[in-house]
Order: C-alpha cells, then structure tokens, then sequence
C-alpha cells in the first residue's frame, strides 16, 4: 500500500497542470476504473493525488460555430441526457446509454473512459467516427501550453495513451458533421447492462447521388485500440451499396481485425461478430437513407 | 503518518463533518465513520450496485468514488429514505410484494428504484415494466428474485401517479 503523501483538489486548468508538472502524480475523477484497476492490484496510486472533480471549465458540452466540445469531466450521463447530442449528433447519446449501469453512467468521465485506453471503450466508437479530436493541456515555460491531436493518433495499446504524465485531457473536439451524415452504434455481450462489449461497431457516412461517401468505421475489442477500419472505410468509399460491395465489406473487415482470445470470447467469434456487424450497419445505412431519400 | 482531509457535507439531512484518508472510498467512510450499515461492499467494482446511495441528485456506486468527493455534497442513503418517521413508500412496497429474499441487495435496489421513478419527471410517460428493469439493470439479486421488484416498483408508480 503506497504512502499518500501529497493531495491537491485544484479548481481550474492552469492549477492542475501546474500541479501535474512537479512530478508524477495519480489524476483521480469519477473513480469507475480507478478504484477496481486499484483494487485488483492492476494500477498503484502514485504518492502524490490530483482530484480533478472540481476543475469546472472541463464540465458540460457546448457547441461554437459548428464545432462541438465536450468537457473531460462530462458524465457519460451528461452525455445521455443532452438535447444538443440527441438532435445533432445521436450516436454519441446512442453509445452512452449503452455504457455500463446507471450508477456508472452518473460517475464516469468522458476523459476517464479516452485515458483509461480499453480497446472496448464504448465512448471511443462514436467519437472515431466523428474524426473528434482530444486536447491535451500541460504547464510548459510558465504558461499553459495546448496541444490538439486527433483521437485514432491517442490510442497505442491496450490501456495506452500518448498522453504525457505532464499532460491533461480537458475536452473532446469535433466538428458538426455533413448534411446526409448517418452513423450507427452496435454492441454485442451475453447481457445488455455492464457488459464489456465482445464487439463494438461504429459505422457512418453519407449517401451521394447513390454512392457512399465518408465512410467510417470504428470497433471496439477487436485489436489492442479501439480501431479505425481505414482498410474496409477504402473498400466502401465511392461505391454503390449493393452485395457485391456488402461481400467485399464483410471480407475486408474480417481481414482487418486482430482480435484476441479471452474470457468474453474467442478470436475466432470477434472476427465472425465483425462481419456480422459491418453487414448489419451497412442495412441500417441503407434503411435509414432510403426513408430520408 | 496517514494523510487525512477534513470534509463537511449533508448527510441524509443533517451537516456532519469527517476527516477521511484521500483514497478511501464513501461507502467505506459512511459504513465505519458513521455506522450507516445499510448500503454493502459486494463486488468493489460497480457490477453489482449493493453499495448504490445518492449524491446531490444522481445515485452512485458508492464503493467506486471517493470519500473526498462527498465534500460540500449532499448524500442519502437507505437510512436517510424513510428515516424516523418510518418506512418510505419505495421500502413498504418491496415489503409489501415480497420482494426482499436474503435481503443482501436490498439498500442499494431500493435507493436506485426511487432514483428511476424520480427520474422520470414526464408524467405522461408512465414507466412500463421494462422501463423499470431497465433503470435497475446495475443492480444484481443473487436470490433473482427479480419479478417481485418489478412489481413493487410497478405498484409504487401507480400509487404516485393516482395521488
């Protein structure tokens, strides 16, 4: 059990950073994956703590010209109950009410679930199809120093980030998304409640003129990041949607995954499930278009 | 020597004050400072909501977040539902509709089942049956006795809504 010898409950951006730059430190939010990581012998806290529950400014979610931000400290049920998301942007409202529990829902942080870095994070999903960007805050030269960096660029393993331990993630950025826009959510598990998905799918795009444009394709728990499918995303770009395209879609995908055996299911089943789910999405895709159309 | 903060907050009504290590958890600090037994440590990781109590307007595994946070806050717990003045109407009805087994899960399915009824403030929406599982989906019975709590809380938002 490790001493705690420093606790600081900053209350604005500037402070935290400032505080981050002394030396290593554990950041501490909602607590939803903290608390088991640490009780299960995963994380150790460091000596020095930074609650963060109180930096204001990373709260809540506003919209300036087009471009949409989200607080780090935003709940996943801020999320779930915003207005704003539901008419604008639905799949990210759709992913939150899958997220766990209630109870969870009302603790966990946007930032929380980014750094945490699982490749099954729910909120990562939407937020890759939205291009959405991180921002990343540190104290550098007596200043506050901000960088942006785009969120497929964020992941680099199972619970690995780029963020720097002088560095914090204070919002998620991304701009509203074109006319036409249309993106889904699926989730598989044995139950629909706190379940760590087996497979998450995002997919969106846009019908043009009877061609699919912007596709994205974003899954989760099937390699050591939440994963962009660029691959699969090449196979659709500019393609009428009929079976053919669907075939090559399905095998592309199936190629593209690098899903691993464990406890919630076999390499074998991901790899399936994900071909399952890009042929599902793309019918949803072509549902919802044609009733638009 | 163990670091301790000093907190104040409201506790099922009344201002109390504590000092608590930064790493405890609230479920810890309200079942050892204050002998509010009610809520339970059962899986420590958020799966099960035994430890389900409410801060400010939003409830919360307890045994995830810290004691810290309880800061400036207000938390209820099942002690605090019906308090003195007896059972809450949400407590009589799992009495009423036998829906409490071993009763191990029992704060903690109570606290949230008044949080999903509260929640819905669109009274022409009257919350169906899945409605209701849907809103304790974060809270597990090993004696599965789930049919009995549905109903109670069925019963409950009935009474509500006629009163």
């Amino acid at each position: 059990m490790i001493n705690i010898e420093n606790y600081h409950r900053p209350s604005s951006i500037s402070e935290a950073v400032q505080l981050l730059q002394q030396g290593e430190a554990t950041i501490v939010a909602g607590g939803t994956d903290l608390t088991p990581q640490i009780e299960a012998g995963a994380r150790q806290f460091e000596s020095t703590l930074i609650n963060i529950q109180r930096v204001e400014e990373m709260r809540g979610i506003s919209v300036t010209s087009g471009r949409y931000r989200i607080g780090g400290l935003t709940t996943v049920t801020d999320i779930l109950e915003s207005t704003t998301l539901a008419a604008d942007i639905p799949v990210l409202v759709e992913a939150a009410d899958h997220f766990a529990s209630p109870q969870i829902r009302n603790a966990a942080t946007l930032a929380g679930n980014l750094c945490n870095a699982s490749p099954a994070g729910d909120m990562c999903i939407p937020l890759l199809l939205l291009d959405a960007q991180v921002e990343l805050v540190s104290w550098i030269d007596e200043s506050v120093s901000t960088r942006r960096l785009a969120l497929c660029d964020f992941f680099i393993g199972p619970g690995k980030t780029v963020l720097q331990k002088n560095e914090l993630l204070t919002a998620v950025e991304f701009k509203q998304p074109v006319a036409g826009f249309s993106a889904s959510f699926q989730k598989s598990g044995p139950r629909p409640a706190l379940e760590i998905s087996t497979v998450a799918m995002g997919f969106a795009g846009v019908l043009e003129a009877g061609v699919l444009r912007g596709v994205r394709i974003a899954i989760g728990a099937v390699a050591p990041t939440p994963l962009r499918a660029t691959a699969t995303e090449l196979v659709l770009e500019g393609r009428s949607l009929n079976e053919s395209a669907i075939a090559q879609a399905v095998e592309a995908v199936q190629e593209e995954v690098k899903p691993i055996d464990d406890v919630r299911a076999s390499a074998w089943y991901r790899t399936h499930l994900s071909g399952v789910y890009i042929r599902r999405a793309l019918a949803l895709f072509q549902g919802v278009t044609a009733h638009a159309a | 020597m163990q670091l301790e903060i000093e907190i104040k907050f409201s506790l099922n009504g009344r201002m109390v004050q504590t000092k608590v290590p930064p790493t405890m958890t609230t479920l810890v600090m309200l079942r050892e400072n204050f002998d509010l037994t009610g809520g339970k440590l059962a899986c420590g990781e958020g799966e099960c909501g035994a430890c389900t109590v409410k801060i400010d307007d939003r409830t919360i595994n307890s045994c995830l977040m810290f004691a810290v946070d309880c800061d400036g806050r207000e938390v209820q717990t099942i002690e605090g539902l019906g308090g003195v003045a007896g059972l809450e109407i949400m407590q009589q009805a799992f009495v009423d509709h036998g829906a409490i087994q071993c009763g191990y899960c029992m704060p903690g399915m109570i606290m949230q089942a008044r949080y999903v009824v509260d929640q819905n403030t669109d009274k022409s929406h009257q919350l169906s049956r899945d409605d209701i599982a849907r809103g304790l989906e974060g809270n597990v019975c090993r004696c599965s006795g789930y049919t009995k709590v549905v109903d109670a809380v069925a019963a409950v938002i009935l009474d509500e809504a006629s009163a």
